[in-house]
């Protein structure tokens, strides 16, 4: 399996990654279709993920949390935009609470996956994950920046706090 | 997606937080990118806030921008520094946590893949 094009587009708040696997479009299709096969590579193995429903038809709902070390569980939600096995399939992609109820505050991401059968074998798969707006991107950077840069932004806090007094 | 942040938080921007450390660490630094924040200056007049010459100043702009702190634009012979804590550099370092995210899937589902062309017992 090989990652060949990655293109991230900060201003259309997309991200697009596009990797060759080594199997049958059908079989390529099973790693989405199938709720074990799912389960094996959506976490990480630290955040393995248990797929609860799995209902990859127009509407239908696919609900899985993930466990981790310290058996913490976190919840999340597709919900089916469109699909046309084995080529296509579009979802959104939230958060949910502990019982597994989205969560309509946090915001979501639409992902699109295309499958194409590639010449001399193999196939060609494309994901590309779009944010609905800045806001809400901005909403999950702020997230994510809870440890490593949260500490350098409290700094930065700290200084321009500083800075208001002194300048 | 929260969990995958915080993971690749822990590795990806740990060095960008260390840049960004390391360019806090200096009290000229920290005062440069008040002033930036504050308003956009040119080299030449941030230099004369300072006892040390210009060259070392725009050093010092340097590891700020390095660190993605500030940002320099050319305007006619002067160069302008902005403090820089803008949407554009959210939204990148987004995306990166998103393809962070997303290439280890993929090389999950690779070995997945690769298991079952090796003999494996993978359904």
């Amino acid at each position: 399996m090989t990652v060949t094009s990655i293109r991230k587009d900060p201003e259309a708040l997309t991200m697009t990654i596009t990797a060759e696997l080594g199997a049958t479009i059908e079989r390529a299709w099973q790693l989405w279709a199938d709720p074990r096969q799912l389960e094996r590579w959506w976490g990480p193995p630290t955040y393995p993920a248990t797929v609860v429903d799995h209902d990859l038809a127009p509407g239908g709902k696919v609900t899985y949390f993930m466990t981790g070390p310290e058996g913490d569980q976190h919840h999340g939600w597709w919900e089916v935009l469109a699909v046309d096995p084995p080529k296509r399939l579009e979802l959104k992609d939230g958060f949910a609470d502990d019982s597994g109820t989205p969560n309509d505050a946090m915001p979501v991401t639409i992902t699109v996956v295309t499958l194409a059968e590639r010449d001399g074998g193999g196939t060609v798969m494309a994901i590309e994950s779009r944010f609905p707006s800045l806001a809400a991107m901005e909403q999950l950077v702020s997230m994510g920046m809870e440890e490593g840069m949260a500490a350098a932004m409290g700094q930065i806090d700290a200084i321009l706090a500083e800075g208001a007094t002194t300048l | 997606m929260l969990i995958y942040n915080r993971m690749v938080v822990d590795t990806l921007a740990d060095e960008q937080a260390d840049r960004v450390f390391h360019a806090l660490a200096d009290a000229t630094r920290r005062d440069i990118l008040v002033r930036t924040l504050a308003g956009q200056h040119s080299v030449s007049a941030l230099a004369r806030h300072y006892p040390m010459s210009f060259a070392a100043v725009q050093k010092h702009v340097a590891v700020l921008e390095g660190a993605g702190l500030v940002i320099k634009q050319r305007k006619g012979r002067e160069q302008l520094v902005r403090g820089k804590v803008d949407t554009m550099q959210k939204a990148t370092r987004l995306l990166e946590q998103l393809e962070a995210i997303w290439t280890d899937r993929i090389d999950r589902m690779g070995d997945m893949l690769a298991g079952e062309r090796n003999g494996g017992t993978t359904p």
